[in-house]
């Protein structure tokens, strides 16, 4: 008998034992070594584009672009538009709710776009074009403007810095001045703040009050649903652990890969290497200081600037990095144009030299801020030293950390009283591939932009290529837009690359990824 | 008692001296954070209401008088950055730190003051030539260096240890151990070398003295010996277990990095690289406490090992 009720008590606990571990599935997680730390959670309060691909997981958006870079609709369900593009009308799709259980009505869709207006460059231009939104119902509203606006769809649809994402109402109403203190969005997934990490993880699981569209994904349209219960966000900053952790299988995917590991990481059979996006460099002139506020000192840099040593001292492998990009606007864009490109096609020093000299220069010292702690700017801005003292330019280099160059690139004042000449950057393709989109191509006056560029014609094509409704005649004044930039030089393409991602060889849908966003309801393993 | 209050006490001036220093370089070295937070693409006017918004643009006196106000009511302040209060962000990082800390000490005392005895009771042998040339080969080489080779050897070649990632205790202690195998192996080394070499020269030294030649030549056994010489020489090795342990706890940034080990070392360098100053001021004021806490718990050991030492 006692032997009898140890062995009932035995098994009783064995299969206690047991229990939990047949109950427990691990979920199905996917593990992703970000670009960069995660800091801001507020897609709209920073141009982080770590911060935009966080806003892409948890929120959702009215319209959104596909991977043909067409608006389609996303949260709307239908839209109209009368024929001279003043009255708009969109319906949200029905059953949308949010995170937390609400459902996403007009009034969230237009407290969320307002917000979105105050911050963005198209929402700024349909502000001062007389946007006026106005709730008809719970799921329909308008948006009425004065005059044309060409924008409109590409606007809501706008991928990247300051995307305009759909919040509740009493989030969006919040002022602008301070980031989000909650994340509720209508997104494939929800983020867990309390297994945030920052500076080391960032978690999400899936929102199971998505409600997805029936169109399959492209790009950042169609449905989001995903097959991952759990998404992780790993923060690595060394390199070296990063790719070890991705050969070892302990992430799938590192969103980034340094240029130098591009070629090695191809040899491995277990790992698969990809487009992570298309970038410009940008070399940001001082326009209120000699002797870059001549616009013919400006062109005369640009004619000894040779885009691809620039984005080959930045590491990338041939395949990746364009010999030359004739648009401001990103080569293979919609907007690709060569106008006013030719004069420039070729670097050429002795012409540039040339140049110089008949600009008036008079060996004014030029400061450059070259980043010590970003090693694909660092590269750039010592390229570009090196070609500004190659046509003669008495070229002052102060090297410093990109924090340092984010307070300093801000002061008006001569390089000798804190101020600057130049300093160097990179924006992806969403950020540059339009005249409203790339803030300083437009180069309106009055700008806060470092560098101050301004040039009233340059300013008067955009405006006019805004209000423009006719794809053939705003066609045209794109082309005179770019033209008109290769004469006031607001800012000198750098060249083109593209950045690569790196990947288990077993994740699916790798292909799908688009323009180096992290869209991982688009992958499966 | 009286001793303890007393050093406590003096801490105190220690520490205010630290937070105005602390304070005073971070505020006057340059780099803005709204600039950073704002981003590549955002303009001047965007970075000035943003520096507004965050109070950075107030006088700095004002901004010291803020913070203190605050640390006296124990709120060690907000991240600019992420929003999240300073003292749960530490409180995320100081167990991965502890642990690390704690594990590497105890791996080298169980290592080094036995090699340092062994090397030192047989000394020019060569054992204890093989001893120092382990010792100066593992201080000489760089610790990134061994983290990258023990990833290669113990994490890709032979996958027994995962290369990055820190698993909570409460999470499972096998696997909380498991994480913890390459990068506490990756610092013990170090500090067995420096704690081998500092063991090695002051037995050397005691194994000189009189009253050993005195117990030898009364025929007390090897061990016995050691032991009395040990007793005797675990003044400076205290000392220097105890620098280790606040080192360690300060953040040891190259290990916490190449493990991606979420510690309080990478917290300071992500903090010092985004002038996040919050976080900053709240971890150097704690690393300076821990330097002063150890400090006294040394001196306080010293009595344990020479009761001669009155206070």
């Amino acid at each position: 008998m006692k032997r009898r009720t140890l062995a009932a008590l035995a098994t009783l606990a064995l299969s206690a034992a047991c229990q939990p571990a047949l109950a427990q599935t691990p979920p199905k997680t996917l593990k992703v070594v970000a670009h960069a730390d995660l800091k801001i959670l507020d897609p709209t309060f920073t141009t982080a584009y770590i911060s935009r691909n966080f806003g892409y997981m948890v929120y959702d958006t009215l319209f959104a672009q596909d991977a043909n870079g067409k608006p389609q609709p996303q949260m709307a369900e239908k839209y109209t538009s009368s024929k001279d593009g003043k009255q708009w009308s969109f319906t949200l799709r029905p059953g949308l709710k949010f995170s937390d259980g609400a459902a996403v009505t007009s009034a969230d869709a237009i407290a969320s776009l307002q917000r979105w207006a105050a911050r963005d460059s198209i929402g700024r231009a349909m502000v001062a074009g007389g946007a006026e939104w106005k709730a008809v119902d719970a799921r329909t509203f308008t948006l009425t403007l004065a005059e044309p606006f060409g924008l409109v769809l590409e606007g809501l649809a706008k991928p990247s810095s300051f995307p305009p994402v759909i919040l509740p109402e009493r989030l969006a109403k919040m002022p602008a001045t301070a980031p989000l203190p909650e994340v509720i969005g209508s997104g494939p997934f929800i983020f867990k703040r309390d297994e945030w990490v920052p500076g080391n993880k960032t978690v999400f699981v899936r929102n199971p009050n998505y409600v997805a569209r029936s169109e399959p994904p492209s790009g950042l349209a169609g449905s989001k649903k995903t097959t991952f219960d759990r998404v992780e966000w790993l923060y690595l900053p060394d390199a070296n652990s990063a790719i070890a952790a991705l050969k070892r299988g302990e992430v799938d995917l590192v969103e980034q890969v340094p240029p130098d590991y591009i070629a090695p990481l191809r040899t491995d059979p277990g790992v698969k290497i990809g487009s992570g996006g298309t970038y410009q460099g940008f070399l940001v002139m001082n326009h209120l200081l000699p002797p870059f506020n001549n616009p013919k000192v400006r062109q005369a840099l640009l004619q000894a600037v040779s885009q691809e040593r620039i984005v080959a001292a930045m590491g990338y492998p041939l395949d990746m990095r364009m010999a030359y990009c004739q648009t401001y606007f990103i080569c293979g864009s919609p907007n690709d144009t060569a106008a006013g490109a030719e004069p420039y096609r070729k670097a050429d020093v002795a012409k540039a030299k040339k140049m110089l000299a008949d600009a008036g220069y008079k060996g004014e010292k030029v400061t450059i801020l070259v980043p010590s702690d970003v090693t694909y700017l660092n590269a750039e801005a010592l390229m570009a030293a090196q070609t500004m003292r190659s046509i003669g330019m008495n070229v002052d280099a102060q090297t410093m950390d990109w924090a340092s160059i984010g307070a300093r690139r801000a002061k008006r004042d001569a390089p000798e009283a804190g101020g600057w000449n130049m300093y160097v950057t990179v924006a992806g393709e969403f950020d540059v591939n339009s005249p409203i989109t790339n803030a300083y191509l437009s180069a309106a006056c009055g700008n806060t932009l470092p560098g101050w560029p301004c040039d009233k014609p340059l300013d008067e094509l955009r405006n006019a290529w805004l209000k423009e409704t006719v794809p053939a005649k705003r066609r045209e004044i794109l082309d005179a837009f770019q033209a008109r930039a290769y004469e006031a030089v607001p800012y000198i393409n750098a060249g083109q690359y593209s950045a690569a991602f790196a990947a288990r060889a077993s994740l699916k849908g790798t292909d799908k990824l688009w323009a180096g966003m992290p869209t991982v309801w688009m992958l499966d393993k | 008692m009286g001793y303890i209050l007393r050093r406590f006490l003096s801490t105190l001036p220690v520490m205010a001296v630290v937070a105005v220093v602390v304070f005073l370089l971070i505020h006057l070295s340059p780099g803005d954070p709204a600039a950073l937070i704002a981003g590549d693409l955002a303009s001047v006017e965007d970075i000035e209401k943003l520096r507004a918004a965050l109070g950075l643009n107030l006088p700095l006196w004002q901004q010291f008088a803020i913070w203190l106000g605050k640390l006296f009511t124990g709120d060690l302040g907000t991240s600019i950055f992420t929003q999240v209060p300073v003292a749960q962000l530490l409180a995320q990082r100081l167990e991965p730190t502890v642990s690390i800390a704690v594990l590497t000490m105890a791996l080298t005392l169980v290592l080094a003051v036995p090699l340092g005895t062994l090397a030192a009771y047989r000394a020019g042998s060569w054992i204890d030539r093989l001893v120092m040339l382990f010792a100066v080969l593992a201080f000489s080489v760089p610790v990134f260096l061994v983290g990258y080779l023990l990833i290669y050897a113990f994490a890709i070649q032979l996958p027994w240890f995962p290369v990055q990632g820190y698993v909570h205790f409460s999470d499972g202690p096998g696997d909380w151990l498991h994480g913890l195998v390459l990068p506490c192996v990756n610092l013990a080394l170090v500090y067995i070398a420096l704690v081998t070499r500092m063991t090695r020269a002051t037995v050397l030294e005691v194994l000189h003295e009189d009253y050993i030649r005195t117990a030898r030549a009364k025929g007390l056994g090897v061990l016995p010996v050691l032991g009395h010489a040990l007793r005797n020489a675990a003044i400076p090795i205290a000392t220097t277990v105890g620098v280790g342990i606040a080192l360690l706890i300060g953040g040891v940034v190259v290990t916490e990095t190449v493990f991606a080990i979420p510690g309080v070392g990478r917290l300071v360098i992500d903090s010092v690289q985004r002038h996040d100053y919050p976080v900053i001021q709240s971890v150097l004021l704690l690393s300076a406490g821990v330097y002063v806490l150890i400090n006294l718990l040394i001196d306080l050991s010293y009595r344990l090992f020479d009761p001669r030492i009155q206070y």
